[in-house]
């Protein structure tokens, strides 16, 4: 019986409780910088894209919103002839970014793309491309990986010795 | 000119009724979210008044389908049934002196009465919808309102006793010296609870049991025959309150302000009460809620009658 009237009497209390609505479109929640929102591509620092059109976040994607392309430049770089992913499917789990070997496709803290048409939600490569590194700004696949490309030979990446000539006696 | 004094007390008292009610919607909404540390409605026209205008427009263009199933003319006539026995009370009231529709010499027992027969909408109507939910409801409605029904006139004899009158009015004019509030302080208490069964607000809201029986006895009603079903609760929130006011708070007797505003003032703090034990109590099992009725309250408002008769008697 004392229980319920101290119940009572506690909810009463709340009165004078502040309140924890965010009064949404007038007032934006925080949204950390991890915030699985809106995907994106983003570029190298050098401003070259990122994206390898190594089909992993598409296997990953468990909805299989992603669509893309391999191709490859006439330095040797790989990149997506076509990059799509479809937005109404899309259930931001966040998985192609951890599948992603090269940062290249990033989630953001943007939830507000609504469409009245649903085709609209469609995004192509060139809705996705970003001109900055979005989160990992000194991050750039092809100067780390052994990879060659124009400008860039065996043993010319970062953190990787020249190579060895096995056929040599010398130490 | 007296019939038009009378007409305009029953056209004053209807509306306003209907309207409290109405504005009764709003006001849960934005109560309940004050204490869940929410806005609630507030988008629609100031504080979001004007959501009980928008939830009306929206209830009135509803589909207003009745099952194939269901027992038509009875399905139709509940929600009315409810509507009106919840509405009647209202004509014994007395809003102040002189303001009352019609100044039964047995008011106290015509509104029990009308909130007996109240239980009539809600079994017929969970009859009717044929439905198995529905009638789960409308049988937990039957036996909460026979056992609740019980001890409720048991608990008001005392301020019979007190005013030896069964008009409201006199009753009213009974507490000039002091509420009934003070010497009938069980009465009121078990009132209250007869009247939260009564009007099947939270803790008493078997037979609606959202979490359990889908929406209870109105599970099939849809449109404006549901919202009659609605307003008919919100109705019978303000008139359990207005019969507190009544018999246990002194009606419209206060200083300074006019009688009206007083009992408006009165009804008001305890509609607010209503609302603020459904934000804070759950529900209790079936079997609590009947063993409760049956082995303490009842014993209390008897023990009530007993000590309060004595008293008189050995007073006069």
């Amino acid at each position: 019986m004392l229980s319920i009237l101290k119940g009572i009497w506690i909810i009463l209390l709340h009165t004078f409780r502040k309140r924890e609505t965010i009064a949404y479109p007038e007032e934006k929640p925080y949204l950390p910088p991890r915030y699985r929102g809106r995907i994106i591509l983003s570029r190298d620092p050098d401003g070259g894209e990122r994206c390898v059109a190594c089909y992993l976040c598409a296997a990953a994607c468990p909805v299989d919103c992603i669509a893309l392309q391999a191709a490859e430049d006439e330095h040797g770089r790989r990149y997506p002839e076509f990059f799509r992913i479809n937005f109404s499917r899309c259930i931001l789990c966040g998985f192609c970014e951890e599948a992603c070997p090269t940062y290249a496709i990033q989630l953001t803290p943007d939830y507000e793309y609504a469409e009245y048409n649903r085709q609209s939600l469609v995004y192509e490569k060139e809705d996705l491309l970003i001109s900055g590194p979005g989160k990992y700004p000194d991050y750039n696949f092809y100067k780390i990986a052994g990879m060659t490309i124009s400008g860039k030979g065996k043993g010319e990446a970062e953190n990787e010795d020249p190579p060895v000539d096995i056929r040599s006696l010398m130490p | 000119m007296i019939i038009f004094r009378h007409l305009v007390i029953v056209i004053g008292v209807f509306g306003a009724a209907l309207s409290v009610s109405a504005g009764l919607v709003w006001l849960e909404r934005r109560l309940l979210a004050l204490w869940q540390d929410r806005y609630g409605p507030n988008r629609v026209g100031h504080f979001g008044l004007l959501q009980v205008v928008a939830d009306g427009i929206k209830m009135f263009f509803k589909e207003d389908w009745i099952p194939p199933f269901a027992d038509r003319p009875v399905f139709v006539i509940a929600p009315m049934l409810l509507l009106v026995t919840v509405l009647m009370p209202f004509a014994v009231i007395g809003f102040a002196p002189e303001i009352v529709v019609a100044d039964l010499n047995i008011g106290l027992l015509f509104f029990l009465a009308m909130s007996a027969l109240s239980v009539y909408g809600i079994v017929l109507g969970g009859w009717a919808s044929n439905n198995k939910y529905a009638l789960l409801g409308a049988v937990r409605a039957a036996a909460q309102m026979l056992s609740y029904e019980v001890f409720m006139g048991l608990s008001l004899m005392g301020v019979v006793i007190l005013a030896g009158s069964f008009n409201l009015s006199e009753i009213v004019d009974a507490q000039k010296g002091m509420w009934n509030c003070i010497p009938q302080f069980l009465g009121l208490v078990l009132f209250t609870i007869a009247g939260f069964a009564e009007t099947h607000r939270m803790p008493f809201d078997l037979p609606e049991a959202e979490a359990e029986l889908v929406a209870g006895y109105h599970t099939e009603y849809s449109g404006m025959k549901f919202g009659l079903f609605f307003v008919g609760e919100y109705l019978g929130v303000t008139m359990i309150s207005a019969m507190i006011v009544t018999l246990f708070f002194g009606g419209w007797l206060g200083p300074f302000l006019p009688p009206v505003a007083w009992f408006a003032l009165k009804t008001f703090i305890f509609i607010c009460g209503f609302i603020l034990v459904r934000a804070a109590l759950p529900r209790p099992r079936y079997d609590q809620l009947m063993g409760y009725a049956w082995k303490v309250l009842l014993p209390l408002a008897l023990l009530n009658i007993l000590v309060t008769g004595a008293i008189v008697l050995a007073v006069h």
